[in-house]
């Protein structure tokens, strides 16, 4: 009955790998398409951002309710501080995998551009149009997307030095198809 | 004696008045400061809000006799607020209105039609970038003490005017439905 299981729930794998690949694709994608010049090619560009980044919001909310009704696994055994980086990470990557999208919501209403998800369902503006607040949230996006990459950053770099160095089954447990 | 002739002076002002409502009069002193002249495009779904700073209009509508009104429209394109600064930096080049050769768009009535109530419906000719189409704009008429109010729009397409050519031709990035909708306050001839 204690046990805890030995690898992460379906629908936790699911989720990681789902908004993983999503994050993957909207966060170059908004590194290139800010620099175009003006262009129907950018005007989609920003769409298909947006409706990423909306898409990786509301899989966040069962995420993060799955998450806080179910057990993870474990942790492997080592040193203590490792755990508390790995931990800290999980929780800081959670907590920007709500803000990241939101800001840019955010940032989107306040340039006074609706957000309309997939082009046919129009989201309410969260706030109304302001040059200074468009600029304001334009700036809190990347800034908290460089703390994105650095923390998707050290969260691979953990995930490999548990396969390489310490050769143990910490990366297998968050695999879709492993045993 | 002093309270009949009051009775009498108020009865006749009354009469008097009331000859004055029914009495023709044309509305055609445009107050520019209240009137506006907007439209909202689509971007991928998106609507865009956007207006006309600076445009020019004559109208002379007689309620009485909506058929012999007419109007016309001048817009000064380079005063387009088109949402953002990107686009208004964009839409005054070559392959969007091209402001440079063609400054102004045009529109003059070629007739006016009641279609009952407060509703009519104005048809005329619009030019935009040398080319000329028709247009129906319907639109609402309403008293407002010595004001008349003109409220209505229509839906330009942008493809008949060559409003965006080349990768704008595009029209699922941009539609090519633009919304357009003005108000117009103009208030009666003063005699």
């Amino acid at each position: 009955m204690n046990t805890t299981p030995q690898r992460y729930s379906g629908p936790a794998i699911a989720a990681h790998w789902l908004i993983a690949a999503l994050i993957l694709v909207a966060f170059p994608l908004g590194v290139y398409m800010h620099e175009l010049p003006l262009s129907p090619n950018k005007l989609k560009l920003y769409s298909y951002h947006k409706w990423i980044g909306i898409t990786v919001l509301l899989l966040f909310v069962p995420r993060i309710l799955w998450r806080l009704t179910h057990r993870p696994p474990a942790p492997l055994p080592m040193p203590a501080w490792q755990h508390r980086i790995a931990e800290g990470t999980h929780h800081l990557l959670y907590l920007l995998m709500f803000l990241v999208p939101l800001s840019g919501w955010l940032m989107s209403s306040a340039k006074g551009f609706q957000v309309v998800y997939f082009g046919v369902l129009p989201l309410p503006d969260l706030i109304g149009k302001s040059e200074e607040l468009g600029d304001l949230f334009k700036e809190v996006h990347e800034a908290l997307n460089w703390g994105l990459l650095l923390l998707v950053g050290l969260h691979v770099a953990g995930a490999l030095k548990h396969v390489i160095i310490d050769k143990d089954g910490t990366l297998r447990r968050m695999l879709p198809f492993g045993k | 004696m002093k309270i009949q002739t009051l009775t009498l002076n108020a009865a006749l002002s009354a009469a008097l008045l009331l000859a004055g409502t029914a009495q023709a009069v044309e509305f055609n002193q445009v107050d520019t400061a209240k009137s506006s002249l907007a439209f909202s495009s689509k971007q991928m779904g998106v609507p865009v809000p956007g207006s006309f700073k600076r445009f020019t209009t004559q109208i002379a509508f007689d309620p009485a006799k909506p058929t012999a009104a007419s109007t016309t429209l001048e817009i000064d394109l380079a005063s387009i607020d088109a949402g953002s600064k990107d686009a208004n930096d964009e839409v005054v080049g070559k392959q969007w209105f091209n402001v440079k050769a063609f400054p102004t768009a045009k529109f003059v009535s070629t007739g006016v039609k009641a279609l009952g109530g407060n509703r009519f419906e104005a048809v005329g000719k619009m030019t935009i970038k040398g080319q000329t189409r028709d247009v129906v704009a319907p639109f609402t008429f309403k008293q407002d003490g010595a004001s008349g109010v003109f409220d209505g729009g229509f839906v330009l397409k942008r493809m008949d005017y060559n409003i965006g050519e080349g990768p704008w031709a595009d029209v699922s990035a941009v539609a090519n439905e633009i919304e357009i909708k003005f108000h117009v306050v103009a208030n009666a001839a003063k005699k």
